[in-house]
């Protein structure tokens, strides 16, 4: 299992703050965004263009080569615009 | 002294440059930003946990960089009007230089790095080129 965080407009789309996602064995990220985009519509409207999509695994930024293992806290969000 | 704070209450200026102007005898110069709202109010949203945690390896790096005796960074998130401060960055070295720079720098790093996110009206503000480019201007 891996924690799934998002936020800004992709919450917005996706309907949902948090979820979990079954993961039996390390993965990619980009193989996890891409089951992301079979769970909902709203799941496919946030990862349409990954280009926009920053992560975060652990709370350190990845990029979508990053392995992802069980027990991960991923972050799935638009780029930053604090300060 | 080397704190980041994140929090939805407002901050006192002056009380976190005193803390600062009081840690000791080789403290010589001290400098501080305020970030503000301009032009729309603004509601800030941000990942609890990581916002801390890259605002602290924000700092991290400017202490390998400058000889620091203390700073402090505090950025606020929910509602916030117009005029409002959201940001505070505070530095303090022996003189200026490492002061100034070293302030700039924590902003301009904390702006590509900490996971903030503004919304001004019902729209999500989008990143800025200009900041990505404000902030790789201080790799070596």
């Amino acid at each position: 299992m891996i924690r799934l965080l998002y936020f800004a407009w992709v919450r917005e789309r996706i309907g949902l703050g948090e979820e979990s996602l079954p993961l039996a064995a390390p993965a990619l990220l980009s193989a996890i965004v891409d089951r992301l985009c079979g769970q909902s519509a709203g799941h496919a409207a946030a990862f349409a263009d990954v280009s926009r999509i920053r992560a975060a695994v652990n709370q350190d930024f990845v990029g979508f080569d990053a392995m992802v293992r069980p027990g991960d806290e991923v972050a799935l969000f638009p780029p930053v615009t604090g300060g | 002294m080397f704190e980041v704070r994140v929090q939805e209450a407002a901050f006192d200026l002056g009380a976190e440059h005193a803390r600062l102007a009081a840690l000791g005898p080789a403290v010589g110069a001290v400098v501080s930003f305020v970030g503000q709202v301009r032009d729309h109010s603004l509601r800030l949203e941000h990942y609890p946990g990581m916002a801390e945690r890259q605002l602290a390896a924000v700092l991290q790096e400017a202490r390998a960089r400058w000889p620091l005796l203390g700073a402090i960074l505090v950025h606020r998130f929910g509602v916030l009007p117009v005029g409002t401060p959201i940001v505070l960055v505070l530095s303090a070295s022996g003189h200026r230089e490492a002061a100034f720079s070293s302030a700039e720098f924590l902003m301009d790093w904390l702006k590509t790095r900490a996971p903030f996110w503004k919304q001004a009206g019902g729209d999500w503000v989008d990143a800025k080129a200009g900041d990505d480019a404000a902030a790789s201007r201080w790799r070596d």
